[in-house]
């Protein structure tokens, strides 16, 4: 673990220059750790690294570094949590999913196909960020990649289910996007009243699942 | 436009929730000090032009942050009677005051804040910008602090100091106007192209005040509102104790950068926070 200054409040640690399973692991047993440490006001996981917001006023950003380097042993010796896997229902398609015919014109398949090579895979969800709740997924297959929209749209719906380049996610909230929308969740992965306010986390298994009409 | 902010919600990045918060945080924290609130009581951000405000009882108020003209002093504690009316207009210079009331505004907390995070429509009095017609209600008065103090403060910086891993010359040797389409997310910049590294970047946390180079090579400093993870080079950072600075930025106004070490940023916090509790 390499530890770097960000700025004069945050430190980034970094497990790896590259997508891993192993430095995804490093990551999930590492960041529960973080957030309860003395002085920390937040923690920001991604596929590689973490960073690590403090207040310099309240704790000295080389005791940051040593507290974390400890609980990183510590984490790496921690049995390994069983992970949940959350279905995620669908409705491919139609007014759900406006991109879906270009996505499978683009990737040479049916609409059909599309909708089964998107179901066929256990995603994993490497952290949450962007925008509260949304998963950054792994494992989509690569014969449905299509690129994002050469021109964003002002609002896609929550619950929109979109393949943008390699990845694919589910817009959490309405907010302007530019990932194609091949479908729709009635779940809703951010409710800010809930405990947690928030349906998906860091670790958990994904599939997705054909449903009806919303 | 006027927005409710306290000093946001931290502790929900690894949700990808962002802390928000007021722009120009110690503005809003020494008006909170002057009207004997806790510094992160919730007050009323005021964005380049105000508004009337009336109030309906008795209230203690302090105007604080950039040189508005307003009805009422700056910087410094303001008897208002019942049913007077408290005029705040436009900026004359800087972009942002705060409008702190003794009791501080009584609002639904959403993740254990009443700041208004814009975007995504969280918090502050129903997720947006104050309208004509609102109505506020004020919290719990506590106790009565001396009024007539003059907290208008005396030092500023001529430029926005930076940190960085390595040389930041380039950033630091051009001058930068701040473009139209900046907001509490981010603070876009014009000038010189800068030269991007090259490279695929993973996916990373970004800290407040971070300054990215998107592929444009025109730099932004990642604001109160700023998403948690982000993908863009990042080439330098922004020190705490200048973070007030940026939060009253408007547009076309003209941004310098200085290099500094951390340490050095540090000191200057540590200064800036002596001079905060100085207040009371």
């Amino acid at each position: 673990m390499r530890v770097v200054d960000s700025s004069d409040r945050s430190l980034l640690l970094v497990f790896d220059d590259r997508i891993s399973i192993a430095a995804h692991r490093e990551v999930l047993r590492l960041t529960p750790r973080l957030r309860s440490m003395r002085g920390i006001t937040n923690v920001h996981p991604a596929y590689a690294s973490i960073l690590i917001d403090f207040d310099p006023l309240r704790i000295d950003r080389g005791d940051v570094a040593r507290t974390a380097a400890e609980l990183f042993a510590e984490a790496a010796a921690a049995p390994w949590p069983e992970p949940r896997t959350v279905e995620i229902p669908v409705a491919y398609g139609g007014e759900y999913g406006p991109d879906l015919e270009a996505v499978a014109a683009l990737t040479g398949h049916t609409p059909d196909e599309v909708i089964a090579l998107h179901c066929s895979a256990e995603y994993l969800v490497y952290f949450l960020g962007f925008s509260p709740g949304f998963p950054y997924l792994g494992g989509m297959p690569e014969s449905i990649a299509a690129p994002r929209l050469d021109t964003p749209r002002r609002r896609v719906p929550a619950g929109s289910v979109a393949i943008g380049g390699r990845q694919t996610g589910v817009y959490p909230m309405a907010s302007p996007g530019g990932w194609r929308i091949i479908g729709r969740t009635p779940l809703r992965l951010f409710e800010p009243a809930a405990d947690p306010p928030v349906l998906l986390r860091m670790g958990d298994h994904v599939r997705f699942v054909v449903r009806g009409p919303i | 436009m006027t927005t409710v902010q306290d000093l946001g919600r931290p502790g929900y990045a690894h949700l990808g929730i962002s802390a928000s918060g007021a722009a120009d945080a110690l503005s809003l924290r020494a008006g909170n000090l002057l009207v004997g609130n806790a510094e992160g009581a919730a007050a009323l951000e005021i964005t380049l032009a105000g508004g009337t405000f009336e109030f309906e009882s008795a209230a203690l108020v302090a105007l604080t942050g950039a040189d508005f003209e307003a009805g009422i002093p700056m910087w410094t504690t303001v008897d208002v009677k019942p049913g007077e009316r408290v005029r705040c207009g436009h900026a004359r210079s800087g972009a942002r005051c705060y409008l702190c009331i003794h009791g501080g505004i009584e609002i639904p907390l959403v993740l254990g804040s009443a700041s208004t995070h814009l975007l995504t429509g969280l918090g502050g009095l129903e997720g947006r910008a104050l309208k004509r017609g609102d109505i506020l209600q004020r919290g719990e008065r506590v106790w009565r602090p001396a009024a007539g103090v003059d907290a208008r403060p005396t030092w500023s910086s001529p430029t926005i100091r930076i940190t960085a891993p390595a040389n930041a010359d380039a950033l630091c040797r051009a001058a930068w106007e701040v473009k139209e389409d900046s907001d509490r997310m981010g603070l876009r910049l014009r000038g010189p192209t800068l030269d991007r590294h090259a490279g695929h970047m993973l996916t990373e946390g970004v800290p407040l005040g971070a300054i990215q180079v998107p592929p444009d090579g025109q730099p932004i400093i990642l604001f109160v509102e700023h998403q948690t993870t982000g993908g863009y080079p990042k080439i330098a950072n922004v020190i705490s104790a200048d973070f007030h600075a940026v939060g009253q930025l408007r547009p076309r106004d003209q941004v310098r950068f200085e290099q500094v070490s951390i340490d050095t940023a540090l000191t200057l916090l540590q200064a800036q926070e002596e001079w905060l509790h100085s207040l009371v």
